[in-house]
């Protein structure tokens, strides 16, 4: 029972953003003129899926106290490279994608790297090779436009068994074949272990550069995954440097939105996938509503401020005043 | 003068000698770059950019950082020409400036008062910039043509053919350093940096600190903003994205530390030379943006693995 209270307390962001997801959505179901029906649900998480695959990419690295400012560049270069490589007859379409998922990773990898043996700060080591990873892309894809493998797109946008949308299923894919088994392996717990006290977990014998490593890695391959899932939504690619900057700045929105601390240490991916699902149901909520176009923007800046700022509510409940300062 | 050259210290060196370097290089594929006219017209460039990188220093040795430049900037501009339209040519850079304060007093407010990681905070703000900047535009067709003074000031070169903007720049940076050096504040800015909870107990008001330099930096964006429109003859949606990037790189070339309570503004100053320089040579050498952009991002990487590497962690 014990126990039980300390997992609740301990995921309390998750469970806040799971709620807040589940009342807006039914809001905006409620209000759809067409209701809960199949392609309202295969759009919805269509959308929804690749900012989840970004947001969870962004989570490692923040577990780890760090942060990735190129993940939408990563996004915008496997985009790019899927919409030339991953067509053609299936031995072709499976050599592309594995192909896309390894530079994905290895993006990430060279992060990863300049953080652990460079030791330059995350912040502004991401914010070069983002620049980089950009200029590949351009090289990649000068102008929008590319092709991909037709119909394993449509399979990849469509539903299974006409009821659950595929892309769904590929995200609780990444959920129980990747972040679950490496949340729960050392080289996992090793991340928030450096997340939340670095040179405690050096003390205590955690491979502090391994851990790292896998992270930011990781973080590329799932950018990677979210990369060619744009790939199978738009048909083509576009290096697109805002396109690329939204996703980056929406991931870490996300992964706030979810629970994750951005000090490390705490949180998981699968609260940014909710936090992610909570960002996009605002922009359909804005939909339904009608609100005239010009406020949107308005709104949307005013709940994201809201949103991030629900976790000052902690500050109004401390005694001892030097605990702000941690 | 020797104690001068103490006080510069190593990542301001090379930063300086990568200038030169780049000069020089430069001078080899034609030698305009070493006309006066060149350099001046770069320094025009880098003044607007000195500008925001000025306010992003500040943030920056507190220990934070300050994602709301690139509409803060376009506020600047953008309210700058609307309140000639509404009220007459005085009003515009005032006016202007006013909004970018208001916008950075409600940044640092987030920061100290909500404590809000303020990556996410002035992310959010920037935001909600973005969304009052798309109203404004949207209902009523406002002004957005830029008053004689703001064109003056950006444009004319009065002085030694030294343009305008570069001598507001020179101001902006005495007034920053004068404060950072000579005054409590700049001290406290120093100390919150290193440790905010000592600074804390030890008597500094440092909300008070956040707030002041959250603010300073609003508006510094808002008053590049406005010499931007100045520059253009027009204040327009999303004139300060390029803005963001650069800044915050210029400032961490120049050898400030990202995580805060290090650095010096004459660093800050070599790397918005520096970064003006990079991009000013390569788009002369007529390089596609895709290669511009991996030089770009290589050059810093490079040049922080050469003097910005951070303490291996041993317990």
């Amino acid at each position: 029972m014990k126990n039980m209270k300390l997992r609740i307390s301990q995921s309390q962001g998750l469970l806040i953003a799971i709620t807040v997801f589940v009342l807006m959505f039914t809001l905006y179901i409620t209000n759809h003129p067409a209701g809960l029906t199949v392609p309202v649900a295969t759009t919805a998480a269509n959308k929804a899926v690749l900012l989840a695959l970004v947001a969870m990419a962004q989570t490692l690295p923040v577990l780890t106290g760090g942060l990735d400012l190129s993940v939408g560049m990563i996004f915008i270069l496997t985009n790019c490279l899927a919409s030339t490589i991953v067509s053609g007859d299936p031995l072709q379409t499976a050599f592309g994608i594995v192909v896309v998922l390894l530079v994905g990773a290895l993006a990430g990898f060279v992060n990863g790297a300049i953080v652990v043996y460079g030791r330059l700060q995350p912040i502004i080591t991401t914010l070069a090779t983002g620049a980089v990873y950009y200029g590949i892309a351009l090289l990649i894809r000068p102008v929008p436009g590319g092709e991909v493998q037709e119909d394993l797109a449509d399979f990849m946008t469509y539903t299974v068994f006409d009821v659950i949308p595929t892309s769904l299923l590929l995200l609780l894919a990444v959920v129980l074949i990747i972040w679950l088994p490496f949340r729960n392996s050392v080289v996992g717990r090793g991340c928030y272990a450096v997340g939340s006290a670095e040179g405690a977990a050096y003390m205590s014998g955690v491979s502090i550069d391994r851990s790292k490593l896998a992270a930011y890695t990781l973080s590329g391959l799932l950018a990677g995954v979210a990369g060619l899932m744009l790939t199978f939504v738009t048909f083509s690619g576009e290096a697109s440097a805002s396109i690329g900057g939204t996703y980056t700045l929406n991931s870490i929105a996300a992964v706030v939105i979810g629970g994750t601390s951005l000090y490390g240490g705490a949180g998981g991916a699968i609260g940014s996938i909710f936090g992610a699902f909570i960002l996009r149901t605002i922009d359909d909520l804005l939909f339904v509503f009608d609100l005239p176009p010009l406020w949107q923007p308005l709104f949307q800046g005013v709940v994201l401020l809201s949103a991030v700022s629900l976790g000052a509510a902690r500050v109004f409940r401390i005694k001892n005043r030097l605990e702000l300062f941690n | 003068m020797q104690k001068f050259l103490k006080s510069i210290d190593k990542p301001v060196a090379i930063a300086f000698g990568f200038i030169i370097v780049l000069l020089l290089a430069g001078s080899l594929y034609s030698s305009n770059f070493l006309s006066a006219n060149y350099l001046l017209q770069q320094l025009q460039v880098a003044a607007f950019l000195g500008l925001v990188a000025s306010g992003v220093m500040l943030v920056i040795l507190l220990g934070h950082i300050d994602l709301s430049i690139p509409w803060l900037v376009t506020v600047g501009g953008m309210m700058s020409t609307a309140a000639a339209g509404w009220w007459g040519p005085e009003w515009a850079i005032p006016f202007g400036v006013f909004c970018g304060l208001i916008f950075g007093v409600i940044n640092g407010l987030g920061v100290a008062i909500l404590r809000v990681p303020s990556m996410i905070f002035t992310l959010g703000i920037n935001a909600v910039a973005q969304g009052v900047m798309v109203l404004h535009t949207g209902g009523f067709a406002p002004q957005d043509h830029a008053t004689d003074l703001m064109h003056w000031l950006a444009v004319e070169r009065v002085v030694l053919g030294i343009p305008n903007a570069v001598f507001i720049w020179a101001l902006l940076g005495i007034v920053i350093v004068v404060m950072l050096k000579r005054t409590p504040l700049g001290r406290y800015i120093y100390a919150i940096g290193n440790q905010e909870g000592a600074t804390y107990l030890s008597g500094v008001n440092t909300k008070l600190v956040i707030i002041t330099c959250f603010a300073i930096s609003g508006m510094c964006s808002a008053l590049a903003g406005v010499l931007l429109a100045g520059y253009s003859n027009k204040g327009y949606q999303a004139m300060g994205d390029p803005y963001l990037l650069p800044a915050i790189a210029a400032v961490v070339l120049g050898g400030t530390h990202i995580l805060g309570g290090r650095g010096s503004y004459l660093g800050t100053i070599a790397g918005v030379i520096l970064i003006s320089l990079l991009q000013s040579i390569l788009s002369v050498m007529q390089m596609p943006e895709a290669g511009r952009q991996i030089i770009y991002g290589c050059v810093i990487v490079g040049m922080l693995l050469v003097y910005g590497r951070g303490q291996k962690v041993l317990g």
